[in-house]
């Protein structure tokens, strides 16, 4: 049985039935937007305009809450921050001059809503998402990382949005051949109906190859290629990213988009061979919005105009109706614009990686796009009018009524272990909490391996690439954010992850250079959340210029919340460092014994809001630790100098978990004991042993040193003023002694370490 | 000496197995699944992967690609075929390898550093091992569980087609913990674990002595070297 092809809503008919009631509401669509279109039309649309308009002025696609907010990271910027920025933010990924000739590409976007309806393939297509817009800046991609937030560890509903999502993970990653090179992973009741699911990719380019995607010179054809068009993800962007969870709405699983690794895997190598032989103008991905996206920002950005006939587009379901069509977030697909003479060199490759494609239209200069569905015109829109100049709105703000009550309720009353043994258990306890235990149970469903070039990898601070074969040139990558912080105080929350993130970097040895960043938060809708969203902006753009690095782009997810209740504010951050040669890292753990250990920085009490206070006394509130830009580049800089004079060797970074955290897992990374004291840091800081090891002070590394290069270490320290303790030796005793107060066998810590992931979702395999 | 790397739609380890030819010291050579031409190399190695998506069975459709009878008659002329975790899929799919591999009996992709005794170092891939001998080499695979009727067992075990064993844990249930496999003649040799993530110091696995310094699996190529040169 053949069904007739719907006949479509013409710009004729729409302008001859102006009375015509049109679901504007169903699609997400306010009635003042509805009314705005009708007005930029002079009629009303047609049901593919609708389509169109609805998917673009989406929250998710249009930034109309965040717009005004997020202009901060292109004003506040230093001449050092656009020295080595080829492409800031507003294209498909930011690029970085790395030297030599390289570039690098990288960006971090949300996935949440998919995610939690449905966890697999919501987090498998967030994976391919990325990687398309890697793709299209001209770049090949070489690793991928993901910032995760669960639910509780133990709330029924957990395990299956972990199963999903990290099986999600593996699976499309794997299968594409990128290197998973690490991430964080949270647990937070905060997060139970609203999963965060945010995705980084990076690529590296030759400076010579960079490409932006965007339709130029009248008569070059517009191309659609990769997997066909099918009936998923319509609406993604709209009634599903761009809205909350409700208690007993519509499930939106048919809003999910469905992924095929191998289909995007054929279409990177298509892509690249594309580039390099000069085949293609722009390659623009399709992702939120599908064709709607793609058409009307090519347009946008090139020169105004351009033809499409939209019945030659290669159809999965022959039944899918013009709007459909439009809306469709089908993966895999990529849009490129090609001139005339080159159309059958860009064909035969295409068709070398078995790779379907219709030429679907051409550019033109009337300044409008127009579509076409057999033979009937059914868009005809000026393009910027959907893609770049949709509605903004200042949200009204209010400062939160609870905010004052929550940071007046600090930990200085929370009770504190004195004797050895309460710290010994409290040091275990934090050791196997969710936030802080180990995390193989998911790293080791990625493969870390492919591509040869994976110098740094979890569970070391940052993962690090080599990206030239020939001089060791690599660069680093790590993300952070504590949610906890951020609801406290979502300015010095957002300062906190750029600084960790920042740290995470410097311990490797790389120095960071750039940031893309995810950012989290509840709905636009709620002043309180609008103004933690200004809040953390504000903290974040502010903190780039004191560090003197650019935000390359990114992403804003909103409406991350159920009913009332949103999440907390999580503004994550991927910080990119560079390195001149890999050879010179610097893991996280110590690999010999005989070595001193030294702990950089200054220890406060700063336990307000900290994994202690969490997981100890379940507590949260309070003020969190003070940020100091100045001290993490000068300990970042001391670092870079000790790697690349070999001094150094391990650097792990102090934050969640403290000090007792850093030491732990610096055994754990490779077997080495130690024998470490406190005495010092108590004293010199005026803190007792419980702050010593559980506060989350910024700006401190934990260091270890060969004795040899203890003199000019210290040296290093001494000409660049940081402050530094030298606070124990490694050993080969199997255990971590933590002088008069406690000692905890290499076992424990492993078995302590390692149990609660695998308790709660089965056994860690091969472990 | 020349050694071809085949690229298949959605192999992923073709670039890295080229690295490792010639960090060994060859001069590998690139190769397409669609053409019927080995272009005179002097061994084959089918990479990692999941060519074709591992849509209807991993290996499967890619056993079928043209290049793959060149590949059957070349095995069959005795010159060294090493196929690695897909490529071994699919020499197994192409029965130049008895047995079949299905999925990991905990359903789970799985990747680490693994522990592999070499059992037979008289192979073309294999002739610079000790026999006995402990090597790491890391292993990532889905779709890794070797699995045999018993006589084809024990007919392997008995002609001492089992190459590789994995010792201190099987990591995906495959029978008798076989991990790698040769023919009767020990010019085709097919693996889970991948040798080629092996072959450089900084990028290999964590070895006892230092971090991502593990390079036994650069041993895999040089004895596929040193086996043309004794046939030569």
């Amino acid at each position: 049985m053949t069904t007739p092809i719907a006949v479509a809503d013409t710009v004729s008919n729409a302008a001859a039935t102006p009375e015509k009631e049109q679901p504007y509401a169903a699609l997400g669509l306010k009635e003042d937007e509805y009314l705005k279109i009708r007005e930029i039309l002079g009629r009303r649309p047609t049901s593919g305009e609708l389509a169109m308009y609805s998917v673009m002025w989406s929250e998710h696609c249009s930034y109309k809450s965040s717009k005004n907010y997020l202009r901060q990271f292109g004003t506040k910027v230093s001449p050092k921050m656009t020295k080595n920025l080829m492409v800031g933010m507003g294209e498909n990924a930011g690029v970085v001059d790395v030297g030599e000739g390289w570039a690098v590409t990288f960006k971090i976007e949300s996935h949440n809503h998919p995610s939690y309806i449905e966890p697999f393939q919501g987090a498998a297509t967030g994976v391919g998402g990325i990687v398309r817009d890697i793709i299209s800046m001209g770049a090949r991609p070489v690793a991928v990382m993901d910032a995760l937030r669960f639910g509780a560890i133990d709330h029924p509903d957990t395990a299956r949005v972990v199963h999903g999502v990290v099986s999600g993970i593996s699976f499309y990653g794997n299968c594409l051949g990128l290197p998973n090179i690490g991430g964080e992973t949270y647990f937070d009741s905060v997060y139970q109906g609203n999963p965060l699911v945010n995705a980084l990719a990076v690529g590296v380019l030759r400076h010579e190859d960079l490409h932006l995607a965007n339709a130029r010179g009248v008569g070059n054809v517009v191309v659609l290629f990769g997997a066909r068009t099918g009936g998923d993800g319509i609406g993604g962007a709209s009634i599903l990213a761009s809205d909350s969870f409700s208690a007993g709405g519509p499930t939106k699983r048919p809003a999910v988009q469905v992924g095929d690794p191998f289909a995007e895997k054929v279409l990177i190598e298509c892509c690249l061979e594309l580039f390099a032989k000069k085949l293609v103008e722009g390659i623009q991905d399709l992702g939120a919005a599908g064709i709607s996206c793609a058409t009307s920002e090519l347009a946008s950005n090139g020169d105004g105009g351009m033809f499409i006939e939209l019945e030659r587009v290669l159809l999965r379901d022959p039944n899918l109706t013009a709007e459909e069509i439009l809306m469709s977030e089908s993966q895999e697909r990529m849009m490129a614009v090609v001139t005339p003479e080159k159309l059958e060199g860009f064909l035969a490759v295409t068709a070398k990686w078995d790779v379907e494609t219709s030429v679907l239209g051409h550019v033109t200069d009337t300044g409008r796009l127009i579509i076409n569905w057999h033979g009937e015109e059914i868009v005809n829109v000026e393009p910027r009018t959907v893609a770049i100049d949709g509605p903004v709105y200042d949200r009204p703000v209010a400062y939160p009524g609870w905010l004052d009550a929550l940071r007046a309720d600090t930990a200085a009353g929370l009770a504190r272990p004195t004797t050895g043994d309460d710290l010994r258990a409290q040091f275990l306890a934090l050791l196997g909490s969710p936030n802080l235990a180990d995390k193989t149970w998911l790293t080791n469903q990625y493969d870390k391996y492919v591509m040869g070039n994976t110098a740094l990898s979890f569970p070391d601070d940052g993962g690090m690439v080599r990206v030239d074969e020939e001089s060791g040139l690599g660069f680093a990558v790590a993300t952070d954010a504590n949610g906890r912080y951020c609801q406290l105080d979502p300015y010095r929350g957002a300062q906190l992850a750029l600084a960790e993130a920042f740290r995470n970097v410097a311990a490797t040895g790389a120095t960071p250079v750039a940031i893309s960043d995810c950012l989290n938060f509840g709905s636009p809708e709620n002043p309180e959340v609008m103004w933690q969203f200004g809040q953390a902006v504000e903290g974040l753009a502010d903190g780039c210029l004191a560090l003197e690095i650019p935000v390359t782009g990114g992403n804003v997810s909103f409406y991350n919340q159920t009913g009332d209740v949103p999440i907390h504010p999580t503004p994550v951050v991927a910080m990119l460092g560079v390195i001149k040669d890999v050879a010179t890292r610097i893991p996280s753990g110590w690999q010999d014994e005989g070595n001193n250990i030294y702990l950089l920085g200054v220890t406060r009490h700063e336990l307000d809001g900290s994994a202690w206070a969490g997981t100890i006394h379940d507590h949260l509130g309070g003020v969190p630790p003070l940020v100091d830009f100045d001290a993490e580049q000068r300990l970042a800089g001391l670092i870079a100098a000790g790697g690349e004079q070999s001094l150094v060797a391990s650097a792990h970074d102090l934050a969640d978990g403290g000090l007792g955290q850093a030491l732990a897992e610096a055994v754990m990374r490779f077997g080495i004991g130690a024998r470490v004291w406190l005495t010092e840091i108590m004293e010199r800081d005026g803190v007792d042993a419980a702050t010593a090891l559980f506060s989350e002070s910024t700006a401190r590394m934990l260091v270890s040193v060969p004795r040899e290069d203890d003199v000019r270490f210290q040296g290093l320290c001494e000409g660049r003023n940081y402050p530094v303790l030298r606070i124990g030796v490694t050993d080969n005793s199997g255990t971590l002694e933590v002088q008069d107060l406690f000692t905890v066998s290499l076992d424990q810590l492993r078995g302590t370490h390692r149990a609660t992931l695998s308790d709660a979702f089965g056994p860690v395999i091969g472990q | 000496m020349r050694i071809g790397v085949i690229t298949f739609p959605g192999s992923l380890d073709d670039r890295d197995a080229a690295r490792a030819i010639t960090i060994a010291g060859a001069e590998p050579v690139a190769l397409w699944h669609g053409d019927h031409d080995l272009h005179d190399v002097d061994a084959v190695v089918l990479p990692g992967g999941f060519s074709y998506g591992d849509y209807l069975r991993a290996g499967a459709i890619a056993s079928h690609a043209p290049i793959m009878a060149e590949v059957i008659e070349a095995a069959g002329r005795g010159i060294p075929v090493l196929g690695i975790c897909n490529g071994f899929q699919m020499l197994a799919e192409a029965r130049l390898l008895p047995g079949a591999h299905t999925r990991n009996a905990h359903q789970q992709f799985i990747r680490r550093d693994q522990r592999l005794i070499v059992e037979n170092a008289t192979t073309a891939w294999t002739n610079e091992f000790a026999a006995g001998e402990e090597i790491v080499i890391p292993l990532k695979n889905a779709d890794g569980r070797f699995v045999a009727d018993d006589e084809t067992i024990t007919r392997i075990e008995g002609n001492g087609q089992v190459v590789f064993r994995y010792a201190g844990l099987n990591p995906n249930g495959s029978m008798n913990d076989i991990a790698g496999i040769s023919n009767e003649r020990g010019n085709v040799v097919g693996l889970m674990p991948h040798p080629e993530h092996a072959t450089e110091p900084g990028f290999g696995p964590d070895m006892p002595d230092a971090m991502r310094s593990g390079t036994d699996g650069l041993r895999f190529f040089t004895s596929a070297m040193a086996s043309l040169i004794a046939r030569a």
